[in-house]
């Protein structure tokens, strides 16, 4: 099989069992210390005296493993998986770039990660230093007047963007009238569901022939009843809606607010600014594009900024400085209870202050430039591969930051779906592609954001890729319909996850459930993707 | 930026690479590939930015001389505020984890790609199951009051109700939290604190819950360190009323308190700070939701959540996103709650710890964890004017410490304690004004005689 993977690359494949099978005959991972024994003498065994009921019969059926099995174990793990650190990532809508090594370390120092949020402020100046001054920079940045970086994700971020709105009209004694936002279909589905869950009624836009969302359908959805406006911009195709400043006017017109999700903003550093773009609000991620690490999904931050007007709806705490001290402003604000526990992920915060710092304005327009001409790149490559079709021909915009394909010929002519070259993608030694969010509008549709760190030539081996796959399409369909072959697994049953009685999100549920397994149907199912 | 500019941050913007580019897709101009953004909200120019530092070194150094006006709680420092995030010990093998890139760096890979991503995370979940009782266990949340959010309105959709009972002693902003993301489906009723006890007031959990109550939440150990003795009667008390019990954890208590499956909880929530994460000001807060394995509550959860899977041939397995037409990802505006990026790797520390742990280290953990809160509560209730209510009451490493007697505020107090090179307790005299000039005490297995006996002393000083 090795000869048609063609990169010759082989995933790591462990075989490592779940941690609670492996054998350990009673190991000790860590000893926690020794109670003193002035301590022990005076109190004696305080959880031995609970009431019954109250204290736990037996400990918990936890791993007994010594220490280096339990390293080895979660070693063996990373080696079986795709972090930016290790190969090319290009999935839509995710952003992703390199994460500088250099933040990490300075995140780790104690004077930052060992600190607690509720300490005397005068103890905490560094971390409130870090927090103003990002917070100064995130205004020039977006043209906003008041940052908070309290949300811990973007659907965090565009949550906090959904009661932003709420509080504004209900400050007004408008709450119960004005109960609707409007947002596009290509938008982020955080921008359709944070609204709904902060009690908003939500109309999408469907795009038209150019791809997004036309004035007319705006005109036509906004009214007296009309809270807001929440969309991206360039959408997740990747195409920016040139008449947004009409959007924006209509909806003002209209008695609404306008938020700017700038999820996909990585094209827009120092070219466009939300405020000037006349928004009411924005949300950046700073994981994303401002370099912080995801996380494996999520340590994430959202910088949400606001104008002026909005200022006092902030959740609490406000950072302050005097000139000399920085303090934390507990006072209730006007409009927004808590959003995350705390001040949020700050060392999400500092790692994109770091990031900001080292590149300078001229450095964040070269960030913007260069996702846009990797993009562009990608763009010009694949659509010469044939198999694939770029929608909406009748937009001849260029695109900007990443693009929303469809393999749509592929799969009239071979079978071979989206997802099965996804699949495939995972042999070549990349991580593999984002098809789209739900519900898919474009037929076998595959997204691509390359970023502003690859080279030339790891853009050349993706490419390559999916030429590759496109060849074997047509000449063995089956070994890409039956990939990935040299991925950490050879594909599962997709079936199982499904089905509730085989289901398992616990190793406790799948000891007591396995045996069903046998009894459903086997089907590779559509599970090889994932997507944020 | 015009003919190029050189970072090692964007390598394509080097001016050799950018022109093979250009010329590649036959542009003169990278500005013209903006052709769809108007030239009237176009920014003219370069932003007002600070000036840059492209030379790590400097970076370095710049970014360490503003880490260095912290004051953190290591070195000769101690510290004993908690409220919602607490010191413990992280075991240098989680950090080494957490900061491996190829989970750091990681984000939306799938059942192949991620594969050992994915099992980190399925033995998370695992691993939280074996500490609450539970077989479903969600990914991580963003953090206990989110996780506590959610719950509440997953209770709120499964019941069909939307009346929902909390402590009094829930923290003012947990409560926040809740009450705004709640407040469109739910309708939320404080319930009296026993002032005898500390503890729920029955009589009163018995007079509120009703027909219309979806849910009762109980937090045990609770934000002011007491255990809820009665989990069982306040568990019958809520099933009675057709109404489900959601319980607050701190998992690092679980290896000596009885798993809440076991007295009666339909959902629990907590926070996996405790459980071998820094503190980063807050930063290291994440959550988890768990319940019983039913196709009506796997149905709520808003989060993703891994179900383990067979391999189709030759054995083996792997993992993948299940029933994700549950998440906002799938049902757009038609959603209840929404999903998203939240804290993973975070929930990868805490599979690390709790492998590490076992059954036997969280048992000693824990035990531990209670004799020094114990006996530091007993030393400082030693102290003249100093009284702790409710030292007879278990309590699990966090207890109130009331001031009041000896005529000092907390403030005074705290500001006295920072001379000592202490973090004192978290002043609770706003949150809870009805407790006088009292603060929160938090004691982990940082804390060994000597330890409490300089805070004990500096105490001494501050309140005579």
């Amino acid at each position: 099989m090795t000869d048609r993977v063609g990169s010759g690359f082989h995933a790591a494949h462990w075989d490592e069992p779940l941690i609670d099978e492996i054998p350990g005959d009673g190991g000790r991972g860590l000893l926690p210390p020794r109670v003193d024994d002035a301590i022990a003498g005076a109190v004696g065994d305080v959880a031995a005296a609970l009431p019954e009921g109250v204290r736990r019969a037996k400990p918990p059926a936890l791993p007994q493993l010594p220490q280096h099995r339990v390293l080895r174990h979660f070693l063996r793990l990373s080696q079986m998986a795709m972090g930016f650190d290790v190969t090319v990532d290009m999935m839509g809508t995710c952003t992703m770039k390199y994460s500088p090594k250099v933040h990490e370390y300075v995140a780790r120092l104690p004077g930052f990660a060992d600190v607690h949020p509720l300490q005397d402020p005068e103890t905490l100046q560094g971390t409130l230093e870090i927090l103003y001054r990002f917070n100064r920079m995130m205004c020039e940045i977006a043209g906003m007047d008041a940052f908070t970086f309290q949300p811990a994700s973007g659907a965090q971020g565009i949550y906090t963007n959904a009661c932003l709105i709420r509080a504004y009209h209900a400050s007004r004694g408008e709450d119960g009238k004005r109960d609707e936002i409007i947002t596009t279909a290509f938008s982020h589905p955080a921008d359709a569901a944070t609204p709904a869950v902060a009690g908003f009624k939500v109309i999408t836009l469907m795009p038209g022939e150019m791809g997004f969302a036309e004035v007319d359908a705006l005109k036509a959805a906004v009214s007296e009843r009309t809270a807001g406006l929440m969309l991206t911009n360039p959408e997740d195709t990747g195409q920016y809606n040139p008449n947004i400043r009409a959007f924006v006017d209509i909806v003002h017109e209209a008695g609404g607010l306008c938020a700017y999700d700038q999820a996909n903003g990585n094209p827009l550093l120092g070219v466009v600014r939300a405020g000037d773009t006349g928004f009411d609000m924005c949300q950046f991620n700073l994981h994303k594009t401002f370099s912080a690490p995801h996380g494996a999904l999520g340590l994430g931050c959202a910088a949400v900024g606001v104008k002026e007007h909005l200022e006092r709806f902030l959740p609490r705490p406000i950072v302050t400085y005097d000139g000399e001290r920085y303090g934390l402003d507990h006072e209730p604000g006007e409009g927004i209870e808590k959003i995350r526990a705390f001040l949020g992920n700050v060392h999400a915060v500092l790692k994109a202050y770091a990031w900001v710092r080292s590149l300078g304005a001229e450095g964040l327009r070269a960030v913007a430039e260069t996702a846009v001409l990797n993009n562009n790149y990608m763009l010009h490559n694949i659509r010469q591969i044939e198999g694939t079709t770029i929608p909406w021909p009748k937009n001849t915009y260029p695109k900007l930051e990443q693009v929303r394909y469809s393999w749509e010929p592929l799969y009239e002519e071979t079978g071979v779906a989206s997802h099965d070259v996804l699949n495939r993608m995972v042999d070549f030694g990349v991580q593999h592609y984002m098809e789209s969010h739900v519900p898919m509008l474009v037929p076998q549709p595959f997204t691509l954001e390359p970023g502003e760190s690859l080279t030339i030539a790891e853009m050349d081996h993706v490419l390559d890729a999916l030429r590759r796959i496109a060849e074997e399409a047509r000449d063995t369909p089956e070994h890409v319909t039956a990939a990935p072959h040299s991925a950490a697994i050879r594909p599962i049953d997709g079936d199982v996850p499904e089905d509730p009685d085989c289901w398992a999100f616990t190793s406790r549920a799948y000891r007591r459930k396995r045996g069903n397994w046998a009894n459903v149907k086997r089907g590779l199912g559509g599970h090889g993707g994932g997507y944020s | 930026m015009g003919d190029g500019f050189t970072h090692p941050y964007v390598p394509n913007a080097a001016p050799e690479p950018r022109r093979k580019l250009l010329d590649a897709i036959g542009v003169g101009d990278v500005t013209e590939l903006y052709a769809a953004i108007p030239e009237a909200l176009r920014v003219k120019g370069l932003l007002d930015l600070p000036p840059a530092l492209p030379g790590e070194q400097d970076l370095r150094r710049h970014l360490e001389e503003i880490v260095a006006r912290n004051q953190p709680c290591t070195g000769s420092w101690l510290n004993f505020c908690g409220a919602g995030c607490a010191q413990h010990y992280v075991p240098a093998i989680v950090d080494e984890i957490v900061h491996r890139g190829e989970f750091l760096t990681a984000y939306g890979g799938g059942t192949y790609s991620d594969h050992g991503k994915n099992q980190a995370l399925f033995e998370f979940q695992s691993l939280i199951g074996e500490l609450v009782g539970m077989e479903v266990v969600s990914t991580p949340v963003y953090d206990a009051g989110a996780a506590t959010g959610s719950a509440v309105t997953m209770a709120c959709r499964i019941t069909g109700r939307r009346g929902v009972l909390v402590p009094q002693t829930m923290s003012a902003d947990r409560r926040l939290q809740l009450q705004g993301f709640a407040k469109p489906f739910a309708t939320i009723e404080t319930v009296a604190r026993d002032p005898a006890t500390g503890l729920i007031d029955l009589a009163d959990l018995r007079a509120k819950a009703s027909a219309e109550t979806a849910a009762v939440v109980i937090e045990s150990p609770g934000y002011l360190g007491l255990i809820e003795t009665e989990a069982q009667a306040i568990a019958d008390i809520a099933h009675e009323a057709g109404a489900m019990l959601i319980v607050g954890v701190d998992p690092i208590s679980l290896g000596v308190l009885a798993a809440p499956a076991d007295c009666g909880a339909d959902l629990v929530v907590g926070d996996l700070q405790p459980l071998g994460i820094h503190m980063y000001a807050g930063g290291g807060n994440g959550g988890f939701i768990a319940s019983r394995d039913e196709a009506r509550f796997v149905a709520e959860y808003p989060s993703i959540m891994f179900s383990i899977a067979p391999a189709v041939e030759g054995g083996g397995f792997g993992f993948a996103w299940s029933t994700m037409e549950r998440t906002s990802y799938d049902t757009r505006h038609d959603a209840t709650d929404y999903a998203g990026t939240t804290q993973w790797v975070w929930g990868i520390g805490v599979a690390v710890y709790l492998s590490l742990m076992g059954p036997e280290g969280m048992a000693e953990l824990g035990r531990g964890i209670m004799q020094r809160a114990c006996y530091a509560a007993e030393r400082i209730a030693g102290l003249p004017g100093v009284a702790v209510p409710h030292l007879g009451q278990p309590f699990f490493k966090e207890f109130v410490v009331d001031f009041s007697g000896t005529g000092k505020t907390v403030a005074a107090v705290n500001a006295a304690l920072l001379e000592a090179e202490i973090h004192g307790g978290k002043d609770l005299s706003g949150e809870f004004p009805e407790l006088g000039q009292s603060a929160l005490y938090c004691v982990t297995e940082l804390h060994g005689a000597a330890e409490i006996e300089r805070l004990v002393s500096a105490l001494g000083e501050a309140v005579r």
